[in-house]
């Protein structure tokens, strides 16, 4: 079985001049940045904060945003095979998985270290689509070796796409015109005839609030970023950068890769990858399944109960435990983990961090050891944290179908 | 499914029939399927031609005297109809090299003083090694005392070669054949003929680096005879021998059976389903096909994880050995010889040998072929009949997939074939009643082996011992419980020897 990738050719690749490419969406992102904050998601520009990251930040908690997941890497898997092909990549059963509904997922390798996370969307029996937030074909063409008649394309820069997020966004879309979006279902997916083409919304997102995702032609990015915006003024909306994305997440209980994980293949040290256990990902890990990668291996280090556990912690004090190392006990004899992301919550109203800590310290007591600034003056205290259960964040509207006030 | 087995056994190849002879003198309920109508595979002796017999493999240099006498293959007819082939390198004037057991004719002082160094060096190193192609290979990584055992052992029997020849071994092992010929001896026909078996039946030629020693080691693990034995019948009567003495233990033996796939309960083999759909339990499913074979084709990648599926998937298997079957009205002459008694090899230096091998590695094949020739009927006339004779060929290099196609290139092959060959027999091609040439295609078609690569997957370091075919597989179980490998792809490899196969059985009768 030959390994073949299709490369573009140099002549394609447009942004070997600059060394950045732009999103279908962005005239308008760019036109609204006017701090012009950028940074680099997969050679594309995307925006750090538009004007103000704690106002893009409420808006998703009280009103709507708007981000440009574009730079997302997307994937079609089609073929007759291609849901064996897939169900022994991932950890999910994909056979169980319904027609136009979405399900979060890892893969891993042979050894049960997480290669990457990312969502899966059922679009027909024999069509998946995965995004993820780095490229993988290369390990999708691996997971392909020894199934006929799958074929993998990379969509990405064929799908434009965006996610309108928060308490009005169901509203907004609504008062667009998507009749019926009010039922749609968490995980699940939707169509709409939009402008003279096809519009799929699926109820997805990384804020752990109600919100969608659209999916697109290019060529209708600009038309739907103006409409949205014009219809969007009395929703509240707000254009949302990396910065206020990265609080909202972490608020849902979601993690970040190359922030609290690094896929396996990128790790060159021993044990700087992660088992979805670790990650806090065993709900996702289905043994009532048939074959998948990495099962063995996950089946042994599940018995085991020998791994490492990401908690989410609710820490003392109002002073993010940003980098910190966490300890057993408050005089810091006992190094036990280290927090990987760490903030002030306004919404909650709460220190809270994810912290990656040693399997046999997991139920133990932790203590952060927290650096923070006065006037240029560096502080250290040692801050008690609690573990914490369940996402901090976590609205009974993103639940509900249909959402209140829609 | 009605029927039930401890061990259902897929090919009935020499590996196949001596795991099921072992594990039936265990007591073991064994089934051994064979999809073709006669028990073998590249061993078997076939009719190529009306009353003209051969078998693919042709000699036995690798078989050991515990196999003979664990099955008692002698009380079951398995005869050597000569102890000892002399390895004969032809010289196209006439003037050949004899290179006997204990003897070398035709060459220089040097070279007969350097040859009894040579011989002498590599006979202790082949001592070393032969107690590990006859042993599990330690896993990587294992902490487990067998392991860690086996490990020691190998580092012991290194250390005690003594510091020289230890430090020798070393220096020596990956060698290409040509820097070894040529630190020894300085006649380009004796080095030609010497680096033969370094390289046949891998993809590699005198300069290639890689395993080049480690197979001159490999092909003298054997202890029936001589160096070369020659088995009477053809292989085939070391598989009649074999199939005899498995079914004297209650192995049940079953051809015109292929195997379509390996059926698995709750992830554990338990059985399979053959071509005409009928089903077969058993406790443990053991593969004599190739890794690819096994586990994409019996098995199926779904059952299998993403990076052990691609190491699988990357084994070299496409086979360089193309094997001719005359059928010849007579004795053929060949020039300045005077009975063609001996192996011989019509190769007139590495350079020719390298040369035939430039061709291949771009998908095409030379007009001067190299290869090894036996006429087994000088020593065992039955295979002919009366006054005829069979001549036996493996020729050097024939890429698996040529560039054009088999189909348009075959005539042009055979035709370089035998143009070789009459460089030193003149009057071979009016003797010729019948030909049969199988290209490594034909041999993949016809026997089911990958390539046609007579190793299964590739000898070499890489996919050696514990990598063999590959980490994870490399103790005769794989990754799914009851499912086992015991062909060539399993260590220690091919060749006509019945170790993988004896291994997978002691493995089996550990584990099961």
């Amino acid at each position: 079985m030959p390994l073949q990738a299709k490369l573009q050719s140099v002549d394609s690749i447009s942004h070997v001049e600059t060394g950045v490419l732009h999103s279908p969406f962005h005239s308008r992102t760019s036109a609204l940045n006017i701090n012009q904050q950028w940074s680099v998601w997969n050679g594309f520009a995307s925006a750090i904060y538009y004007g103000d990251a704690l106002l893009e930040y409420f808006a998703t908690r009280n009103a709507c945003a708007v981000f440009d997941v574009s730079p997302m890497r997307k994937y079609r898997f089609q073929g007759v095979e291609v849901e064996a092909m897939l169900n022994r990549m991932v950890t999910r059963d994909v056979t169980a998985q319904k027609v136009d509904t979405v399900a979060y997922n890892v893969w891993c390798t042979d050894a049960g270290r997480v290669v990457d996370d990312g969502t899966l969307f059922r679009l027909a029996n024999d069509e998946f689509m995965l995004c993820c937030a780095d490229p993988c074909l290369d390990w999708f063409l691996l997971s392909a070796v020894g199934f006929s008649q799958v074929e993998i394309t990379d969509i990405s820069d064929a799908v434009a796409s965006l996610a309108l997020q928060g308490p009005t966004s169901c509203a907004l879309l609504k008062a667009m015109g998507f009749d019926g979006i009010d039922h749609c279902k968490p995980f699940q997916i939707m169509r709409f005839p939009w402008n003279g083409g096809d519009i799929m919304i699926s109820r997805t997102g990384y804020t752990g609030d109600l919100g969608y995702e659209l999916w697109l032609d290019p060529g209708l990015a600009e038309p739907l970023w103006d409409a949205l915006f014009e219809q969007g003024r009395v929703f509240g909306i707000q254009p949302l950068g990396d910065e206020s994305l990265d609080m909202a997440r972490l608020e849902a209980g979601f993690i970040a890769p190359d922030v609290d994980f690094h896929g396996a293949l990128h790790t060159v040290e021993l044990h700087h990858d992660h088992s979805p256990f670790e990650l806090g990902l065993g709900w996702i890990v289905n043994f009532k399944k048939t074959h998948f990668t990495g099962r063995a291996a996950l089946e042994r280090e599940k018995a085991s109960g020998n791994y490492r556990r990401l908690v989410k912690l609710d820490i003392e004090g109002n002073k993010p435990a940003e980098n910190s190392v966490l300890y057993a006990d408050s005089h810091c004899r006992r190094e036990i983990g280290y927090v990987t992301s760490a903030m002030w919550s306004p919404v909650v109203k709460a220190n809270i961090a994810y912290g990656l800590i040693e399997a046999k310290y997991a139920d133990g007591e932790i203590w952060a050891e927290v650096y923070h600034q006065k006037e240029l003056r560096w502080y250290r205290k040692v801050a008690r944290c609690l573990k914490v259960s369940k996402p901090f964040w976590s609205p009974e509207r993103a639940k509900q179908t249909p959402p209140p006030d829609c | 499914m009605s029927e039930h087995y401890d061990a259902i056994i897929i090919g009935g190849g020499h590996n196949g029939l001596t795991c099921a002879a072992y594990l039936a003198k265990a007591g073991r309920s064994v089934l051994v399927l064979e999809a073709a109508a006669q028990l073998g595979g590249l061993g078997a002796t076939r009719e190529f031609a009306p009353g003209y017999r051969a078998s693919v493999a042709h000699t036995l240099p690798q078989l050991g005297r515990q196999l003979v006498a664990d099955l008692d293959l002698e009380g079951h007819g398995f005869r050597l109809a000569n102890a000892s082939l002399p390895t004969i390198a032809l010289g196209q004037d006439g003037r050949h090299i004899s290179i006997g057991d204990d003897s070398l004719l035709g060459v220089s002082a040097q070279d007969e003083a350097a040859y009894g160094n040579y011989r002498a060096l590599l006979q202790r190193f082949a001592a070393a090694l032969n107690p590990f192609w006859h042993k599990c290979p330690p896993m990587v990584g294992s902490r487990g005392v067998k392991d860690m055992a086996t490990l020691g052992q190998f580092g012991w029997k290194l250390r005690t070669l003594g510091r020289r020849d230890m430090r020798e071994i070393m220096r020596m092992m990956f060698l290409p054949a040509q820097d070894l010929m040529d630190e020894y001896f300085e006649n380009p026909l004796l080095k030609a003929a010497l680096s033969w078996d370094a390289n046949v039946g891998s993809k590699l030629a005198p300069r290639s680096p890689n395993n080049a020693v480690l197979a001159l080691l490999y092909r003298m693990s054997g202890d029936i005879g001589g160096d070369l034995p020659l088995p009477a019948g053809g292989v085939g009567g070391l598989i009649e021998a074999l199939a005899a003495s498995a079914g004297k233990h209650g192995a049940e033996l079953r051809i015109d059976s292929a195997v379509s796939r390996v059926l698995l309960e709750d992830r554990r083999a338990c059985g399979v389903e053959l071509a005409n759909g009928d089903l077969v339990s058993a406790s443990t499913v053991v593969s004599n096909a190739d890794p690819k074979t096994s586990f994409f084709k019996l098995l199926g990648a779904r059952h299998l994880d993403v990076q052990f599926t691609h190491r699988i998937n990357r084994l070299r298997t496409d086979g360089l050995v193309a094997k001719l079957h005359l059928a010849l009205d007579g004795l053929p002459t060949i020039t300045g010889l005077e009975r063609p008694d001996g192996r011989m090899i019509l190769a007139e230096s590495m350079q020719a040998i390298e040369n035939a091998f430039d061709r291949a590695k771009y998908g095409d094949f030379a007009t001067q072929l190299p290869m090894e020739v036996v006429i087994p009927t000088l020593h065992d006339p039955a295979l002919a009949p009366e006054g005829k004779h069979v001549l036996s060929a493996l020729v050097q290099y024939a890429p698996c997939r040529v560039s054009g196609g088999w189909a348009g290139r075959r005539e042009a092959f055979l035709e370089a074939v035998l143009n070789s060959l009459v460089r030193y027999a003149p009057a071979i091609r009016e003797q010729v009643v019948a030909i049969e040439l199988l290209t490594p295609e034909d041999l993949e078609a016809q026997f089911r082996v990958t390539g046609g690569h007579w190793h299964h997957a590739e000898f070499a370091i890489d996919t050696w011992w514990m990598n063999r075919p590959t980490y994870g597989a490399s103790q005769y179980r794989t990754p799914v419980e009851g499912f086992y490998l015991c062909g060539a792809g399993a260590h220690p490899g091919g060749g006509i020897m019945g170790a993988a196969g004896a291994n997978a059985a002691r493995a089996i009768l550990k584990e099961t």
